[in-house]
């Protein structure tokens, strides 16, 4: 199933009319076929092209772009470990070649059963905290190889790694979503209407 | 001498990224009083401020502001909320802890530029970012304060939360703006395409970062003039800093503009502390990856947009990353040219090329697999990038991405050729490995 179900297509719907021009919610839509899937299947793809009014090929092009898109499944839990220049400093390379011998797979390589897919990745922001990973795009901070070894251990076992938030599956980012009352959105503003703001009045 | 913080003012705060948290301290109270004010007033006070733009190239906002062309309808305000230069960390803290403060900010450039839109674009990777804001805009929503008649007024704008999907490049403008349209993240030609005339669907674009725009509650409250007496001349106000790498206490730190000096932040023990574990300094890099290094001479430096530019560097994103005597200067350099070559989006010859060029290249004088000319290479790739390594950096190519790759570069080789000839003496590779070759 990898079409969106009707609730997606309805929420699909709702986010194509917040954007003045349909094509603008194409990274939105390709965040929510990968939350329902786990990754951006072809069938999606094609989906989301028919509802954007573009080619799937247009769709793949930018899709392709991203590296948060992704087009084979992954593993449940994405370990993206930041190589950038403050972790880097901070013993980020210690950090991976402990994290690949843990995992027994190679940075772009997910394990064999389907649980972990490893990836050096750069910066994410959390320079002061380094060196920092990510488990589908939740935070660690500081991390080491014995800390490392206990997240991963909880996650395998199923377990909400201590003091940490609970991990969705991949392809879910927020838990939050935004929602905009129809009695309460001033709508999209089209590029084709040229019309002065009524607040601005007269004479601005 | 320390001032108090106005961007962070509620970061200690548990509940502030909520509704009630926000208005039980002034929350929302800047956009009452601006909507009060004709709009172009409010523009006036910002201008006023003389408010620096925050995300890296440090063009004052009320002046971007004034760029829009009079009469063409609509336009739009886009929030750069991509934070991805590497050591820059400070507007996913803005987003997580104080989000209502970056709402307001948004509502009061919108009211003042007639802006009908707000695209907030998140990076795509702050799940938490993402989490906070959107529960932010729905309570903004539900008590009247963004959509449809803000305040019961006739002022309208809907803010749209959008996100990324992993591209460093996207934080470009101008490349923010085609990724907003549905497309690849590749930057435009400018001219003509500079937002404020030509931006979102070919239409006005405010294009404003997120520390940039959490400063007007506080600017709209105290007055422009009160932000403007903060600082020095031209960097006005408070900034926020982020001190990473070997330090002992590494953090984000807001301090007053173009006033607190490198030595203090680095070594001041109410900020970084010094470095860890009592080593010496070896260098700094004074404003994200982008930015040439500094070293001990540079110290006494204010964090002030004109001085560092004279000393030859930029402040950026706010990123200051320390590094120790223990630094491999080569290992360093190499770590941010691979940064520049895999986010580089591919559209220009020099940048693209270049950058892998030169990562390669840095990579085989690591492997210690060097070939003697490998140097005057690199220094001819950096020329290819970036002619004569002039600062600012004349360029080849339509974003400055390429010539970002360079400083590192030139600053490494300039400042410690001899660790990479030690290096290069310890090559013993007899076969050529091909440029071109991954």
């Amino acid at each position: 199933m990898s079409r969106f179900t009707d609730e997606n297509l309805r929420l699909a719907r709702e986010i194509i009319t917040r954007y003045p021009k349909p094509r603008s919610a194409m990274i939105p839509l390709l965040h929510l076929a990968q939350e329902q899937n786990g990754y951006v299947p072809q069938d999606a793809m094609e989906q989301v092209a028919e509802l954007l009014g573009v080619s799937a090929a247009e769709v793949l092009g930018t899709l392709s772009f991203y590296e948060m898109f992704k087009r084979v499944e992954p593993g449940r839990y994405q370990v993206n470990i930041c190589h950038g220049i403050s972790c880097f400093l901070c013993g980020a390379g210690e950090l991976l070649n402990h994290a690949e011998e843990k995992l027994g797979v190679k940075s772009g390589g997910t394990t064999p059963d389907g649980m972990f897919s490893l990836e050096a990745v750069e910066c994410i922001a959390a320079c002061t905290e380094a060196p920092a990973l990510q488990v589908n795009y939740r935070y660690s901070h500081r991390a080491a190889p014995e800390t490392f070894d206990e997240l991963i251990d909880a996650l395998a076992a199923g377990e909400r790694p201590e003091n940490g938030a609970a991990i969705p599956q991949h392809g879910i980012l927020a838990n939050v979503r935004q929602h905009i009352p129809a009695e309460r959105a001033a709508g999209a503003s089209s590029p084709d209407v040229s019309e002065i703001p009524v607040w601005l009045g007269e004479g601005n | 001498m320390a001032v108090a913080p106005i961007i962070t003012s509620r970061f200690e705060q548990e509940d502030a990224h909520t509704l009630d948290g926000y208005l039980a301290t002034g929350g929302y109270k800047s956009l009452r009083k601006a909507l009060e004010m004709p709009p172009a007033d409010v523009h006036e006070e910002v201008k006023t401020a003389s408010l620096l733009g925050r995300g890296g190239a440090g063009f004052p906002a009320g002046v971007k502001w004034g760029f829009c062309p009079p009469g063409v309808w609509p336009r739009y305000l886009v929030v750069n909320g991509d934070e991805s230069e590497p050591g820059t960390y400070k507007d996913r803290l803005l987003m997580e802890r104080d989000p209502h403060q970056l709402i307001e900010g948004c509502l009061i450039a919108s009211y003042a530029l007639g802006l009908s839109q707000c695209f907030l674009y998140v990076r795509g990777e702050m799940a938490h970012a993402q989490e906070r804001v959107a529960a932010a805009l729905n309570e903004a929503y539900e008590a009247g304060y963004v959509g449809k008649n803000i305040c019961g007024t006739d002022f309208s704008v809907d803010i749209v939360l959008h996100w990324g999907a992993g591209a460093y490049i996207v934080g470009e403008e101008t490349a923010l703006l085609e990724s907003l349209e549905g497309r690849r993240g590749m930057p435009r030609l400018k001219p003509p395409a500079f937002p404020a005339s030509f931006g979102l669907y070919g239409k006005p674009t405010i294009v404003n970062n997120v520390e940039t725009l959490a400063n007007l509650p506080w600017i709209i409250e105290h007055g422009g003039a009160a932000f403007a007496e903060l600082g020095s001349e031209q960097s006005t106000g408070t900034r926020m800093f982020a001190v990473s790498g070997h330090v002992e206490r590494p953090g984000v730190y807001e301090v007053e503009f173009g006033v607190t000096t490198f030595r203090d932040i680095i070594y001041g023990e109410e900020y970084a502390g010094g470095i860890a574990g009592g080593r010496q300094l070896k260098c700094f890099i004074p404003g994200g990856a982008s930015a040439p290094w500094f070293y001990e001479e540079h110290l006494d430096l204010p964090l002030d947009k004109a001085a560092v530019d004279q000393a030859g560097s930029m402040l950026g994103s706010g990123a200051i990353v320390v590094m120790d005597e223990t630094t491999d200067a080569v290992a360093a350099c190499h770590n941010l040219v691979r940064f520049f070559a895999r986010e580089s989006c591919g559209k220009c010859t020099p940048c693209r090329e270049g950058t892998a060029w030169m990562e390669q290249i840095l990579a085989r004088i690591l492997h210690r697999q060097a070939r003697p000319e490998d140097l005057d290479l690199l220094l001819d790739i950096c020329d290819n990038i970036s002619p004569g390594f002039a600062w600012p950096p004349k360029m080849t190519t339509i974003c400055p991405l390429g010539p970002s790759a360079v400083s590192p570069v030139t600053s490494a080789l300039t400042r410690f050729r001899d660790e990479f000839e030690i290096y290069i003496a310890a090559s013993t590779a007899r076969k050529r490995i091909p440029v071109a070759a991954v």
